[in-house]
């Protein structure tokens, strides 16, 4: 309850209603497209949307100037693969965490954008350290299917959704397997069938969207494909195999799959199945794929690069932490890229609900390899986009989010200093262009524990 | 030579001289002592080459920075260090600095390295001895694999050269740590670090309540919790009475309980203290546990609610060992805020802030959680704070909680040489470790294969040598 009379009140006070026109001068500004910072650039923002960044930028008359004399400029980060803003807290607290149906009947069909709290702790944490999207994918439950995933923004407002259903996430490794029933041609048998179900069913879609009218033009308006959600986009005639193992609405939400409407988000990290993967493309040719995870894509990275499958990678993986990751290196972004592999960095089974902040770290520690003997790191500039307008891209929302490129959304981070060194702290930060409040539970807590010696009233006293 | 015999010879001399002076000699046996060292270290250090590193920036350990300073060391130990230059006797292998930075090796107080190893696989999974809430007598030595792969992680990217590993926290008494060299062997005996005392594993909290609480057994509340760990320490004061007078009088041995001998070896404080612990009014209910049965607790570890007591603690000069930045992860962390480690260690004569890792990925970035941790105070305005100062988080203080730093944990001339050689700053992101010495043996050379260790388990796999 206090919780939700606090973001009321940065609602009504510490947001504008409306986003305006700012610039902010003199910084040291990174776009995120892979090239390094330029000092003195200029960024220019309008009405949520970036206008121009760059040396040479005019500053529109009555814009808001902002001076960021020693401090960088970037995009804000885009967590390439987490569970933000699903879970407040991952055990042991009941309603808290809605990262998996464990006992649910469900899996491809549900759509993690009705659970999304833009009030929970993780979500203020990461907003204030320069984290102003995520990629957010539900848990697989008793399925090799998680089900629909969202694009979110962590901004101080009710309203976090980019893009609904904008993918479906499946298991197609050892967790894969586990779900499976104990192996991997299980899952695999699981997996050709559910497309199998959803092409019978496809036949019964109504081209319409479930309001009725035709699908609108703008991206944004559309439901990136008839919602799977509602069952009347399906003819109430629409006859199913007696043999089907999905309930209706699963194998109505593979449906978009199938189609190449939705991406597919497999995650795999040993390198035999990520060849796998490469053949389900062959095989499904209108498959959208990107891989997830992918810690011995080194192995095959020429493999992938020629397959044009992107992938969110986990950063610094380097323990064969499991039988599928006995040849995870630090190496393996680095030599995926030099590959030609159209890579990003995500963090999958790695505290994604609340510490996907960590992404700047990791990117850091790929810049750091390029002075170890024997490793491939990144540039600078390319790991900033790797946390960046490289997911964005990966998911085809590169033209929305994840750059400093105009026309996209002005999300954007004036750092302490260099935002791949974890010292550095997000000073100021714009989601849509409008500045973020960056106060949360943990800033609340160091003020009123600053300074212990006991004063007239208790600590409670102190807020 | 093993401590045991030496004292069960005083012992029987003690033992012989009162009998002489007051009653006739009747055929008493004479006192055993037990052998408080059954499965000793045989770790020796390896060979290594007189060696002087100049014209380079040293955090010593101990707060203390020298810039454009050198370091020299010699059959295993720091033989000096200081500002200037310096001129090496023939034979040293003398390296260029320049640029560089040189540290103690990294201390990590909490690691499950060995006892829950990579890959994470059922057959390997041998932290927790989740059969009782009380397990005193297990020792986490016996779980160590020494194969585990994230040894060599933690040595090359890590910098870690000492690692304390602990058994899991779903016991309210966990077992036994063992403190190991990151120096790889045949056996667990061969990796442990030679005289360092043990450490006995306790938790509150959430974890044991949860494990036995879902069993339907005590402890299901954190009030069970407290009342089984006192009921524990009152059978080990009646235990230790018995042997206190079997050793002072004689008579007959009491029957050994091996569980009941580690907690005696609490109360004799000869074992130090680990206890995991969250909040702060647990960590205060655990403080007075420690009270009323007579024993110190040497560090809390997790600790994430550490400031909200930061004076307490410093008072009862109690350690925290701490992470930079981990939350809300279960309830009894949702208070956990990225300040934690500079306010306990601000909170004045006593504090001891430690950073550890209970992560073998995080085992590898101690030197960044440091940074971040630092970085954070001083944004803070938490005053007195400075690289030199935080480096103390990663060396000297995890040496004193595991009351090893009369040997290692800082450079000085005379201690181990556990030195790191990192290529750059080693709170900047863009470091890492170029060298690391054991006991002044070269166990990482990052420009050279050889030097980089391989477990058995990689052997002949993908990647195996590789720069991981």
């Amino acid at each position: 309850m206090i919780r939700t009379a606090l973001a009321a009140l940065l609602l009504t006070t510490a947001v504008p209603a409306t986003a305006q026109t700012i610039a902010i001068i003199n910084g040291k500004v990174a776009t995120g497209d892979g090239s390094g910072p330029v000092e003195g650039g200029i960024v220019v923002i309008r009405d949520g949307r970036v206008v121009a960044a760059g040396p040479r930028v005019r500053i529109p008359g009555g814009a808001q100037v902002i001076d960021a004399a020693g401090k960088w400029v970037t995009p804000g980060i885009v967590a390439g693969f987490s569970r933000l803003g699903l879970a407040d807290v991952d055990l042991g607290a009941g309603g808290a965490d809605d990262t998996q149906a464990s006992s649910g009947p469900f899996s491809a069909a549900i759509d993690v954008s009705t659970a999304i709290n833009p009030n929970y702790t993780p979500v203020e944490v990461n907003r204030s350290d320069g984290v102003t999207r995520a990629v957010v994918a539900p848990a697989a439950p008793r399925s090799i299917f998680a089900g629909q995933g969202a694009i979110i923004d962590t901004g101080a407002d009710l309203y976090p959704i980019t893009k609904a259903r904008a993918f479906q996430f499946v298991e197609l490794g050892e967790a894969g397997a586990g779900k499976a029933g104990g192996s991997r041609p299980s899952a695999h048998v699981l997996f050709r069938n559910a497309l199998r179900e959803a092409a019978e069913l496809r036949r019964y879609a109504e081209p319409v969207r479930s309001g009725g009218g035709l699908e609108p033009q703008d991206w944004r308006l559309r439901t990136v494909i008839t919602n799977p959600n509602e069952a009347r986009v399906y003819r109430p005639d629409a006859r199913r195999s007696e043999d089907v193992l999905l309930t209706r609405f699963d194998a109505a939400a593979l449906v978009p799959v199938l189609q190449g409407a939705q991406p597919l988000l497999v995650h795999v990290e040993r390198a035999s199945d990520i060849l796998e993967v490469i053949g389900l493309k062959r095989e499904f040719p209108s498959l959208k794929l990107v891989i997830v995870g992918g810690s011995e894509g080194w192995l095959v990275a020429s493999e992938i690069a020629r397959s044009g499958i992107p992938v969110i990678a986990s950063a610094v993986n380097d323990l064969p932490a499991s039988f599928e990751q006995l040849a995870a290196t630090q190496s393996n972004v680095g030599r995926m890229a030099a590959a030609g592999v159209k890579v990003a960095i995500g963090t999958i089974n790695d505290d994604e609900t609340r510490h996907v902040f960590r992404e700047r770290q990791y990117a850091g520690n790929l810049v750091a390899l390029s002075n170890v003997p024997g490793a491939t790191g990144v540039t600078w500039g390319e790991a900033l986009r790797l946390i960046t307008s490289a997911p964005a891209e990966a998911l085809g929302l590169g033209g929305e989010i994840g750059s400093l490129a105009p026309g996209r959304r002005a999300d954007v981070v004036i750092w302490s200093g260099d935002p791949l060194d974890p010292r550095n702290a997000a000073e100021r930060v714009f989601i849509d262009g409008v500045e973020q409040p960056l106060d949360n539970h943990q800033t609340r807590l160091l003020d009123r524990y600053r300074h212990l010696p006991r004063r007239a009233l208790p600590e409670a006293y102190r807020h | 030579m093993r401590a045991f015999a030496v004292a069960a010879t005083a012992a029987i001399a003690v033992a012989a001289a009162g009998c002489a002076a007051n009653t006739p000699p009747k055929k008493a046996a004479p006192v055993v002592r037990v052998d408080e060292d059954p499965f000793p270290s045989t770790y020796v250090a390896y060979p290594g080459v007189p060696t002087l590193i100049r014209n380079v920036t040293i955090f010593d350990g101990e707060g203390g920075r020298i810039d454009n300073g050198w370091i020299s060391f010699a059959d295993g130990q720091v033989t000096g260090l200081g500002a200037g230059p310096q001129d090496a006797p023939a034979g040293t292998n003398v390296i260029d600095g320049s640029g560089k930075f040189v540290t103690p090796g990294i201390i990590d107080v909490h690691s499950h390295l060995g006892d829950y190893p990579s890959p994470g696989v059922e057959s390997l999974s041998d932290g927790n001895e989740a059969t009782s809430p009380v397990r005193p007598e297990v020792w986490a030595e016996h779980s160590v694999w020494p194969q585990d792969p994230g040894f060599s992680r933690a040595l090359i990217n890590g910098g870690v050269t000492t690692l304390q590993i602990l058994p899991g926290s779903a016991n309210l008494f966990g077992g036994r740590s063992a403190v190991l060299k990151n120096v790889p062997a045949r056996t667990a005996q061969g990796m442990k670090f030679p005289g360092a005392p043990y450490g006995l594993k306790m938790a509150c909290g959430e974890n044991p309540k949860r494990v036995y609480g879902s069993k339907g057994s005590i402890p299901g509340t954190r009030m069970g919790n407290i009342a089984l760990t006192r009921a524990t320490w009152i059978k080990a004061q009646a235990y230790k009475r018995k042997w206190d007078k079997y050793y002072g009088n004689g008579g007959d041995m009491p029957e050994r309980d091996l569980a009941m001998d580690t907690l005696m070896g609490v109360l004799d404080g000869k074992i130090l203290i680990h206890n995991h612990c969250y909040r702060a009014d647990e960590m205060a209910n655990m403080i007075d546990v420690s009270k009323e049965f007579g024993y110190k607790i040497t560090a809390f570890h997790h600790a994430v609610e550490a400031y909200k007591i930061a004076d307490l603690l410093a008072a009862n000069g109690i350690c925290a060992a701490m992470w930079a930045d981990w939350y809300g992860f279960k309830m009894e962390a949702y208070d956990g805020v990225q300040e934690n480690i500079p306010l306990v260690h601000n909170a004045g004569p006593g504090a001891c802030a430690i950073v550890h890792s209970d992560d073998p990925n995080g085992i590898q970035r101690l030197n960044q959680e440091a940074a971040k941790a630092l970085a954070d105070g001083q944004r803070a305005g938490i005053p007195n704070l400075s690289e030199a100062i935080a480096w103390q988080w990663l060396s000297a203080n995890p040496a004193k909680a595991l009351g090893i730093f009369d040997k290692t944990g800082s450079l000085a001339p005379g201690k181990m040489a556990d030195v790191v050689l990192w290529n750059a700053d080693p709170f900047s992101i863009y470091s890492r470790p170029e060298r690391v010495w054991i006991d002044g043996a070269l166990m990482y050379d990052a420009n050279d294969p050889k030097r980089r260790p391989v477990s058995d388990f990689e052997l002949g796999q993908p990647g195996e040598g590789d720069v991981k």
